[in-house]
């Protein structure tokens, strides 16, 4: 198990690599500069710029840029924002947990939902829950996020009024300081009665947002690997030793079939971090995705370069675990190889 | 009273060409202690008879039957969540695949307590204690590690016999075997055979043995039903078919066995095969590879025709005149 985990760290190594140097070379494809942007619409002098060029290094072959970077990094050092003169980590790190909050209901939204639709959608193949069920995915697929998004915001804040329509907390009612930064714990920690709630009521519609394609994701292939499962020797031998039909799909059916299953779930991590970057720029949610944007706009290299990386960092960690998953769901992995 | 009674029963599914007729008109009768044998060629709808009897089959089929009774209880007559209580209680299956047909996520000790907890219960302690004695009866080496094996860690044979050791669980008074040495190595086929007969001795249950080897049928059972094209053909004790076969069809399957081919000639085989949706003949589904068939063969169905103890499917039988009626 060790040098199986092992050697899943060491395959990263080149992958890290690759991602420095991409995240590297995409930010300065972008037209404009940092100093553009800092300098206003006024503009400064010549000398001035030359200088705050230098004293960011960007006189310098981009070639060398990329080496002392990859040098800083090694050492711990992912560099300064440029627009706020703060350590990439402490910014990044300050706005995860909100973004994983965000990301961890969205995913819990998705699987609760996705994963008994696409059950019931296998079990009634071809008729018509199977076409409601699928239909609705296959819709829900194919809708962009920020248009989605709107459109909830305008029934369920704007006409209906149910739902806030941005932020974490009601800040008026309530205030404490983060402990932990994820808003639903802080509030409870807090004390603070109906704070939980708030926190609850501000998160609900933004993780429904983000939650949409992976759950459409999620009940498609629950619904083909149910299909698949169920059509296998073994659920004949459970119906013909007399289990009940929900004891056969629930629990001998839905268990093979979740091997396939959580390798979708955990992929569908890392188009989570991509459409928390829309959602949290439509519900002003503060956290890395928006930062992320934020960070785009300014041309700001360090931040823009370091966001990247740990982001990758994150999605590589959870197909790991997910890996590692893997072998405590299916036994046939589990024994040595 | 017989523990099986089957009278008539049919299985047809639907296909892009129409009603497929898989089974057609097979009766059955199975007795405590019975050993019946049911052959045929592959696809002539030895298992989907049986998968009909255990409600096994996907509700797209269409089953008719006069009467299908298991130890007196009308299933025709029962709501499927109870009759799905017989399965594993009254009536158990084994299949033609051991490994798949075992799960693989679950230990095999899970997959056979499953069956008690559902069928007899009592508590963890009890169960645990009822499945190694199961796994010892059907002769698994070391019992207690076998218990939290997973499928994919035991050999065919060893499969084969916790298959059995679940059917076994509930102490069920019919066993239907579909083909269960089929898919096993020769040797073991022979040691999964036997103990088969000695669990149906020891247990007193009735057994269906679905199954293509002949050479198994003489050795084991008592009543043999011969299945062609879903159709049953033949019936008889199982001395007077391998001495005296009525239908031709029966006849030249015992005449394709090596041990009765004449010494230094080629082997004889049936010619053609087994008639499939599209190319049934208008008369007896035999008819095109019978060596007897006559014009009245290919123009009309015999009808199936019981006497005393024998069922037959043909209008020029064989061996007649050695046969007394009483």
């Amino acid at each position: 198990m060790f040098k199986f985990i092992l050697g899943k760290i060491i395959l990263l190594i080149p992958t890290f690599l690759g991602i420095t140097l991409a995240a590297f070379l995409f930010v300065r494809l972008l037209p404009g500069d940092p100093v553009t942007i800092l300098s206003g619409e006024r503009g400064i002098s010549e000398e001035r710029r030359a200088e705050m060029i230098a004293q960011l290094g960007l006189d310098q072959p981009v070639i060398v840029q990329y080496f002392t970077y990859l040098k800083h990094i090694l050492q711990g050092d992912f560099g300064q924002s440029i627009s706020t003169h703060r350590p990439v980590v402490e910014e990044f790190f300050e706005r995860l947990p909100a973004t994983l909050e965000l990301a961890f209901f969205a995913i819990l939204i998705a699987v609760l939902i996705g994963v008994p639709a696409g059950i019931i959608a296998a079990v009634k193949r071809g008729r018509w829950p199977d076409h409601v069920l699928m239909g609705s995915a296959l819709t829900g697929y194919s809708m962009p996020i920020f248009w989605w998004g709107l459109l909830l915001i305008m029934l369920f804040s704007t006409i209906l009024g149910w739902t806030p329509v941005s932020g974490r907390l009601d800040i008026i009612n309530y205030y404490f300081d983060p402990v932990t930064g994820f808003m639903t714990v802080d509030a409870w920690l807090s004390g603070q009665e109906g704070a939980v709630k708030s926190a609850l009521h501000h998160l609900i519609l933004p993780s429904v947002v983000l939650s949409t394609i992976p759950m459409a994701v999620i009940a498609r292939q629950t619904r083909s690997a149910m299909l698949e499962v169920l059509g296998e020797d073994y659920i004949r031998t459970a119906y013909a030793k007399g289990l009940p039909t929900w004891r056969v799909i629930g629990i001998h059916a839905l268990r093979n079939a979740m091997i396939t299953v959580v390798t979708v779930i955990g992929l569908q991590v890392g188009s989570l971090m991509a459409g928390a970057v829309l959602t949290e720029t439509i519900f002003s949610w503060p956290g890395v995705g928006k930062w992320m944007i934020d960070a785009i706009s300014h041309r700001d290299y360090p931040a823009v370069q370091g966001g990247l990386l740990f982001i990758s960092m994150l999605v590589m960690l959870v197909n790991l675990i997910v890996d590692l998953m893997y072998g405590w769901i299916n036994p046939r992995v589990r024994d040595g190889k | 009273m017989s523990l099986l009674s089957v009278r008539n029963l049919s299985v047809a599914f639907p296909t892009q060409n129409g009603w497929f007729q898989a089974v057609e008109g097979i009766h059955l009768e199975v007795n405590a202690g019975d050993i019946l044998a049911i052959v045929g060629e592959s696809g002539s709808g030895k298992s989907v008879a049986m998968m009909a009897v255990m409600n096994l089959l996907p509700p797209t089929a269409r089953i008719t039957c006069d009467e299908l009774k298991i130890d007196g209880q009308d299933l025709l007559a029962m709501p499927a969540k109870q009759r799905r209580k017989l399965n594993g209680g009254t009536v158990s299956m084994i299949f033609q695949e051991p490994m798949s047909s075992l799960n693989p996520c679950f230990t095999v000790g899970y997959q056979i307590d499953e069956a008690i907890r559902i069928h007899l219960g009592g508590s963890k302690k009890e169960r645990t204690e009822r499945v190694l004695h199961l796994l010892e009866i059907v002769g698994i080496p070391d019992p207690i590690r076998r218990y939290k094996a997973y499928p994919h860690q035991m050999s065919g044979g060893m499969s084969q016999r916790a298959m059995i050791a679940m059917a076994l669980a509930a102490n069920p008074k019919l066993l239907i075997a579909d083909e269960p040495t089929t898919a096993l190595d020769v040797t073991v086929q022979a040691q999964i055979l036997e103990l088969l007969l000695k669990l149906q001795q020891t247990q007193g249950m009735g057994l269906i043995l679905i199954t293509h080897d002949m050479g198994v049928v003489a050795e084991t059972a008592q009543q043999v039903v011969v299945q062609y094209a879903g159709q049953q053909v033949e019936k008889q004790p199982v001395f007077g078919l391998f001495n005296t076969p009525h239908h031709p069809y029966t006849a030249a399957l015992l005449d394709a066995l090596p041990e009765r081919a004449p010494v230094g000639d080629f082997l004889p085989t049936i010619q053609g095969i087994v008639p499939g949706q599209k190319d049934r003949p208008l008369g007896c589904l035999f008819s095109p590879r019978c060596t007897h068939a006559q014009a009245l063969c290919r123009e009309q169905q015999p009808p199936l025709v019981r006497e005393a103890k024998e069922w037959l499917r043909c209008y020029y039988p064989l061996n007649l005149a050695e046969v007394s009626h009483g």
